[in-house]
């Protein structure tokens, strides 16, 4: 069975937002919402900073809380890859999993119901990447199986320090940043 | 130094959570009350006050099942995707503390609907005979009477932490990170229902003896309290930036005015003369430890999305 996740190398990232627009675009996100976003992360004291652009989303968490606390299983862990996904009409809109994520990768549709980033399963299952990596024009997302040793999003992970976001949450996260 | 910058400025999330507003404190209020009503209409079935009072066992049900109702009603009003709400019987997940909510309230209301068949009061009898009927058999088997005095306590008790458990459960959200809240939630709600039934009753020994209770309940939440912020206080720094927000932070101010002294300590001081009898008993008390109890949900709801991991 497959795991899939996303690795994002955050020192081609430039920031250009192609893949908050092609997630806009081919999930028809509704105006004045976003499913993925760039994150500009500076530290250090002047002039010694250093500035991480990232590119982020929905963590698709091994220990997802948005599925454990959803009263009514809207929201679940899809049979492929493992993809975490909300069921549209089994969501009732008590926002329970948007308070669960300390991610704030999910908002509320204005039809009502919990939406966030679906790795674009309906691509993936396809055979197609999600749109994002599909349209990054410095290719610095990589989408993959990570129990698969051989896969791209393995063998980056094998070779490159990497980091996940709020580890310390004890979610789990499936996207990895490499530094 | 760290500076974090996202494009993202999604409605309700950023640049701070907060998705829920008046409708959740105000229904986790109304659920700890009903708890606290329950346990204490539990507690004079079980001291078989039925049989003498002529208001708290009577009405206190009927009042329990208003309150609820209204609560489940703030619920509803909450939804985002109202239609489907009926969704959240159609399963039961069992870690989510919301569905675990959701089937208690459904079967409160049955504990509730029974307990008031102990006694029906004066202006109901003969409206329902098959109510009249069901009350003459309970009354042949008073353990059936027992057993609903301690079934009414036993789900008030569930209701009451499972207020403060579902909060508790969002482990995203460090301010609600305490095994304490339900705790506080419970007895804020038992405080809150003695302070409700001294408020009507007509009755001089339930008013004294639930004032009496009140000021138990009001000195247990303030250690209660004390054990919440110590807790976070000597926990990460996301728990301790958490619980300033109530301490020194942009809350303090309703925290420590509303919460701790006019919800808490001002009707305990009240209420303590008038028990030993140096002042009359007055609504002031009670309405305060009422209100109190409202903005304390306000405070920890509100308080609880400000609180973040970032």
């Amino acid at each position: 069975m497959s795991r899939y996740g996303m690795v994002i190398d955050t020192v081609r990232c430039v920031g250009c937002m192609d893949c908050v627009v092609a997630c806009k675009t081919e999930n028809n996100v509704p105006e004045g919402f976003n499913r993925d976003w760039i994150a500009y992360d500076v530290q250090g004291e002047f002039p010694t900073l250093q500035m991480e652009i990232r590119s982020e989303r929905c963590n698709h968490c091994d220990a997802p809380p948005c599925v454990y606390c959803c009263p009514t299983g809207a929201s679940h862990v899809h049979d492929v890859g493992g993809v975490v996904l909300v069921d549209y009409d089994k969501c009732i809109g008590c926002k329970a999993c948007v308070a669960s994520c300390p991610y704030g990768a999910r908002f509320i549709n204005p039809e009502g119901y919990a939406e966030k980033c679906t790795f674009c399963i309906h691509r993936v299952e396809e055979g197609l990447d999600p749109a994002c990596v599909s349209v990054c024009p410095t290719h610095c997302m990589h989408f993959g199986d990570l129990d698969d040793p051989n896969s791209e999003v393995s063998t980056l992970l094998a070779s490159r320090r990497h980091h996940t976001l709020m580890p310390e949450a004890g979610t789990k996260p499936r996207i990895f940043y490499l530094t | 130094m760290q500076e974090l910058t996202i494009t993202r400025h999604n409605e309700m999330i950023d640049p701070l959570l907060h998705i829920w507003g008046w409708e959740i404190p105000v229904y986790l209020f109304l659920g700890g009350l009903v708890a606290g009503i329950m346990i204490i209409s539990g507690y004079f079935v079980l001291q078989h006050r039925y049989r003498h009072t002529v208001f708290t066992t009577f009405y206190l049900p009927y009042i329990a099942l208003a309150l609820l109702s209204g609560g489940m009603f703030a619920l509803f009003l909450d939804l985002e995707h109202k239609i489907y709400f009926w969704r959240l019987y159609t399963t039961f997940e069992w870690t989510s503390p919301m569905s675990w909510g959701s089937w208690i309230l459904l079967i409160i209301y049955p504990a509730l609907w029974v307990n008031t068949l102990i006694r029906i009061p004066e202006p109901f009898k003969g409206k329902i005979p098959l109510f009249d009927r069901l009350s003459a058999l309970l009354h042949q088997h008073p353990v059936l009477i027992r057993n609903i005095g301690v079934l009414n306590m036993v789900l008030g008790v569930a209701l009451g932490m499972y207020t403060g458990v579902l909060l508790s459960s969002f482990g995203a959200r460090p301010l609600w990170n305490s095994a304490m809240l339900w705790a506080l939630f419970l007895v804020s709600g038992l405080s809150a229902a003695a302070a409700f039934v001294h408020l009507i009753t007509t009755d001089v020994y339930e008013r004294e003896m639930l004032a009496k209770a009140d000021n138990a309940f009001l000195t247990l939440e303030l250690f209660v309290f004390g054990g919440f912020i110590t807790g976070l206080l000597t926990s990460t720094k996301v728990h301790i930036d958490a619980v300033r927000l109530l301490l020194d932070g942009p809350y303090a101010p309703v925290f420590w005015v509303f919460v701790i002294g006019l919800g808490i300590l001002v009707p305990l001081a009240i209420q303590l003369f008038a028990v030993n009898h140096k002042i009359r008993h007055t609504a002031i008390a009670p309405i305060l430890v009422l209100l109190g109890g409202l903005t304390l949900r306000f405070v920890i709801v509100y308080a609880g999305q400000y609180s973040t991991w970032a």
